[in-house]
């Protein structure tokens, strides 16, 4: 059970919140290609390591906002509200690296 | 090859069985591949032992980071089923069961695939319209299949709650599905693929892909350079890891997909069984334990091992259909990284990169497609260009919008 800290409610179990993918993907504009519009509609970064995230706090506030959570070890190193930056994080060493 | 037979198995119990032969060999890797496939699962092996038997292709290597079978050809629940929506993976997965029906015999290795029926359940009248749906274009595509009453259900699986949390309105099987052991499979296509010369080595991880010019050269691993003629990645829960080596993305999402075994008891449900809508399936052992599976864990993850809510809500699932199980205890449970497409189809064929191949997206069905995956990405390889029962597969289908929707389809949720 993941414990996850809302930037608005504090700290909640798992169940609270529901997924909703990787976040900072930036729509492109109206006249890219479709290899682009293909990028952006169905890649996403999917790393062995650090991974930015959206979370949707269902059965508490309702509202959404970022996660930078480890995809190895599940560790949280940050929530932050939609519309901040990423935090520079440092590679974590117990996943064996950031970003493979 | 020591041929598997009652009769050697007479000669080397005189022994006290300490003289039989190891299946496969565990060479040194050579400098020099034609072939070298990454990932020793199901689909690596079987590619690689189709690659010497239909077309003569003998200097392969097959690269594994862990051992043999370790991934998700070891943790599955070993179901085996064609009952897709769509003609495209109707086809594939048909040929896969098909392969399966003499795989035993052809591989003379017991895989003790055991055809007892895969059971879908429907939880309310407009669910078994759909079910009815499912069923017909099952059929229309040469497959069986037959759809039953809540009675029927209940006389093939006594102990079902046909009054359920969500009641039970009927369903549909597919009497050719069923199970075969997983371990046997990549065991006995480790055995055929060595016999065949192909090197199968393990403890060797793949750390980069070096190209040149736009096509594969060669492979740096733990155990050294490798060069290679051609490469095929199948890695299941990792392939965004090796495509992102060799320059690429894919569309795949890694996530945790996990099961369970309680501990074994007299036979008590002689089929598969799974139901969508409570997200939920249930198979008896050959040993006695129940098989138990559900959804996969919600967010990304590389770390093999599953949650506690997605735990808590497939045994909670399976006990309101079998309250009977609930004295039962849980043995182990576990689980596997599985890499998730958008259309929930597999991405099979030919990527950016010359003479590199790929087989991934399996998401949580790969077990079931290892023969028939193998088989095309042999082809595949060999003629550089995807075998027709794979044509719809491939990358370019993200960008064409050709997309192969099983997911909406069929109900595979992921």
């Amino acid at each position: 059970m993941l414990q996850i800290t809302c930037p608005y409610c504090g700290c909640r179990d798992e169940s609270d919140f529901s997924f909703g993918g990787e976040s900072h993907v930036t729509r492109p504009s109206l006249d890219s290609s479709n290899a682009e519009w293909s990028d952006y509609l169905f890649n996403r970064e999917n790393p062995m390591g650090i991974h930015y995230e959206r979370w949707v706090h269902s059965y508490g506030c309702g509202r959404w906002f970022n996660v930078a959570r480890d995809t190895v070890t599940h560790e949280i190193h940050a929530t932050y509200k939609m519309g901040e930056a990423k935090p520079e994080l440092a590679p974590n060493t117990k996943s064996g690296g950031n970003d493979r | 090859m020591n041929n598997y037979s009652g009769f050697s198995l007479f000669r080397n119990a005189l022994s006290g069985h300490r003289k039989w032969p190891q299946a496969w060999r565990s060479p040194e890797p050579k400098k020099h591949y034609d072939v070298v496939i990454i990932g020793a699962g199901g689909q690596g092996l079987a590619t690689a032992y189709f690659l010497a038997k239909n077309h003569g292709i003998k200097n392969v290597a097959v690269l594994e980071k862990g051992y043999l079978g370790g991934g998700n050809t070891g943790r599955n629940t070993q179901v085996i089923r064609s009952n897709y929506f769509w003609p495209q993976s109707s086809a594939f997965f048909d040929r896969s069961l098909q392969l399966f029906e003499s795989l035993s015999q052809k591989l003379n290795f017991n895989v003790m695939l055991s055809q007892r029926g895969i059971l879908t359940l429907a939880h309310s009248h407009h669910e078994l319209e759909g079910i009815r749906r499912w069923a017909n274009a099952i059929m229309i595509n040469d497959i069986d299949s037959q759809v039953l009453t809540p009675t029927e259900v209940k006389e093939l699986m006594p102990l079902v709650n046909l009054d359920c949390r969500f009641p039970i309105h009927g369903g549909f099987i597919q009497r050719r599905g069923g199970t075969a052991r997983h371990d046997a499979v990549a065991w006995s296509l480790a055995r055929a693929a060595s016999e065949y010369g192909v090197d199968i080595i393990q403890q060797c991880e793949v750390t980069d892909i070096n190209t040149q010019a736009g096509r594969v050269t060669s492979l740096e691993t733990t155990r050294g350079r490798i060069e290679a003629g051609k490469v095929s990645i199948a890695v299941a829960g990792h392939t965004g890891v090796l495509a992102k080596m060799a320059g690429f993305r894919v569309p795949v999402t890694s996530m945790s997909l996990q099961a369970m075994v309680s501990e074994p008891v007299k036979p008590c449900l002689n089929t598969v069984v799974l139901s969508p809508v409570i997200h939920a399936y249930v198979s008896q052992s050959d040993r006695g334990e129940l098989v138990i599976g559900g959804g996969a864990d919600v967010y990304n993850s590389y770390a093999q091992r599953g949650g506690i809510p997605m735990l808590e809500e497939t045994i909670s699932s399976v006990l309101e259909l079998f309250p009977a199980f609930s004295r039962l205890r849980l043995m182990r449970q576990w689980a596997g990284t599985v890499d998730v497409t958008p259309d929930t189809t597999p991405i099979m064929g030919k990527t950016p990169v010359d003479h590199l191949y790929i087989s991934g997206g399996w998401g949580t069905g790969g077990y079931k497609a290892i023969p028939a995956g193998g088989e095309t990405m042999a082809y595949t390889i060999v003629n550089d260009h995807p075998h027709p029962l794979i044509e719809g597969f491939g990358l370019e289908r993200f960008e064409s919008g050709a997309l192969i929707d099983e997911g909406a389809a069929s109900g595979v949720a992921h």
